[in-house]
């Protein structure tokens, strides 16, 4: 295309807009209305995302050995373990290292248990590292079948609930987002249906003296597009504004519930970036849906 | 050259508009399409077009069966056809020259190549100097004229007209006769659909009567033949 049609196309989409501008008002209304609901609901999501993240990677089976085992039966185990095919790495952890560990997670309160350095009631520990969160819960019960296996714990109800709750939160997110974004759509392209009308003489002449259907379509495009993105300036702002706001008033709070938000910057700049993609993308499809019924040669 | 070959047009109410047309006009010619209404003259014509497609038969421009043809070849059969209507279907917020320049733009004609040609054909048609009005500032036949422009602008071979004098007095009839002759003069094949009894008997040219949706009359300098 050349760049003097592609200005004609910019003009007339532009035009359109300012010349109907009431039809504008309410189209770039229902944009913005369905853009700030999808950004909470991906604020939510994503965030939500990354906190099963982290406990998907934080999350590890912990298996105690029978205080009783020998030194070979040690070995055989932690072979075991590593033939099986879900285990992505594991490490021995003897009571020496626990103990150590424990007192120093401990601060202060682990000082009464420096007296045990002496005859360390604990136990040897294998830790294993699943490749999946989802695999804990098997694995962990196979590992529980061995020999010189005293216990196995890997925080089973915690980690099920979390990645189930996890998952459930997915599916309504992107069922509500899907659902408002064809809401969106309907009214975008309802909206430049009733300006159509006024604009179906002109159609008809452009037919008639052989423009091709692009050609017609391209202004509409352009029409969808800029109402979607002038439609996401306000979700953007309150995403910029709104998310450093919670940042900084809630992360900290949350940080000891090992819960962590996703970082303001980047990610208030991509969920923006994210915004103003979807806004063109429901402003396009919306008008060229609605421009198709006069396109029929 | 146009070729009609046993065409029938049924519309989808079941009305059958054109009921086994067969006919040929040369490159060059001009042509009356007379009938009472109803008769068909509105489906023949925009068959030519393709506005409509024949439900049955073909219609050729240049050997090509347009009834075949491609939605997307459309468009470029269209830029070989000037067409005008009786209600002469300008756009009512853009100039006189930019209502010409349209039919240019939208085929993305050079930018400098469109300003020369809209004000040539505009000087054609004689309204050079009105090139800054919109269409409600001028008279119907001056209106009429503007589309005239458009139609012609970017030299169509074909130059249909669905009763273009149908909404203006007499001797605003003439004038746009006289174009039309103009245009038929540079070789341009004319088809104008007409009610016009006086033009027909005036300018004698090649007339097809239609009747329920068939020919009933094929003449070279032939009559309207119809009292109205």
């Amino acid at each position: 295309m050349k760049i003097s049609t592609l200005k004609r196309h910019f003009k007339e989409g532009a035009k359109n807009l300012i010349r109907n501008s009431w039809m504008t008002v309410a189209a770039v209304g229902a944009v913005t209305t369905t853009l700030v609901l999808v950004a909470a609901f991906l604020m939510l999501m994503l965030n939500l995302n990354q906190i099963a993240d982290n406990i998907e990677s934080d999350a590890d089976i912990r298996v105690f050995i029978d205080l009783s085992a020998e030194e070979d039966d040690i070995d055989e185990l932690g072979q075991n373990i590593g033939d099986l095919n879900r285990v992505e790495e594991f490490y021995f952890s003897s009571k020496d290292d626990e103990l150590e560990s424990l007192i120093e997670d401990l601060g202060e309160d682990g000082e009464a248990w420096e007296l045990f350095e002496q005859d360390n009631p604990l136990n040897d520990v294998y830790v294993v590292e699943t490749y999946e969160a989802e695999d804990l819960a098997g694995v962990a019960s196979t590992i529980e079948g061995f020999s010189n296996v005293d216990d196995v714990d890997y925080g089973s109800e915690t980690v099920d609930r979390l990645l189930q709750f996890n998952q459930y939160a997915r599916y309504i997110g992107i069922t509500f987002i899907a659902a408002l974004l064809l809401t969106a759509i309907f009214l975008i392209s309802n909206t430049i249906k009733m300006t159509i009308t006024a604009r179906r003489d002109e159609i008809g002449i452009m037919r008639l003296v052989g423009a091709k259907n692009s050609f017609i379509r391209w202004p509409f495009f352009v029409e969808g597009m800029l109402t979607g993105v002038i439609g996401a300036v306000i979700p953007i702002a309150l995403v910029l504004g709104g998310y450093h706001f919670l940042y900084i008033n809630l992360n900290d709070r949350l940080n000891f519930q090992f819960v962590e938000l996703l970082p303001w910057n980047p990610f208030a700049w991509q969920l923006s970036l994210m915004l103003l993609a979807i806004g063109a993308f429901i402003g396009i499809w919306g008008s060229v849906m609605s421009v198709r019924k006069f396109l029929k040669v | 050259m146009i070729e009609m070959n046993n065409v029938y047009k049924v519309y989808e109410n079941g009305v059958t508009a054109l009921n086994g047309i067969s006919t040929t006009i040369d490159n060059g010619e001009f042509v009356y399409v007379v009938g009472q209404s109803g008769a068909g003259k509105s489906s023949f014509i925009k068959l030519m077009y393709r506005e409509e497609t024949p439900s049955k038969g073909q219609v050729k421009i240049n050997h090509v069966d347009i009834g075949d043809m491609k939605d997307k070849q459309v468009p470029y059969l269209r830029r070989s056809i000037g067409v005008i209507f009786q209600d002469f279907k300008l756009l009512p917020k853009l100039t006189i020259y930019e209502n010409v320049a349209f039919a240019l733009e939208v085929i993305e004609e050079n930018p400098r190549k469109i300003r020369r040609r809209v004000m040539d054909v505009l000087d054609k048609v004689g309204l050079k100097h009105k090139a800054r009005f919109i269409p409600a500032q001028l008279s119907g036949g001056e209106q009429q004229r503007v589309a005239i422009a458009r139609a012609i602008v970017n030299n169509p071979k074909i130059v249909i007209a669905d009763e273009p004098t149908g909404n203006l007095d007499p001797d605003t009839s003439w004038e746009i006769m006289r174009i039309f002759e103009e245009v038929n003069a540079s070789g341009t094949t004319v088809i104008m659909a007409t009610h016009s009894k006086e033009i027909v008997n005036k300018i004698r040219r090649r007339v097809i009567a239609m009747e329920n949706g068939q020919i009933v009359r094929d003449e070279h300098r032939g009559e309207y033949g119809y009292e109205d």
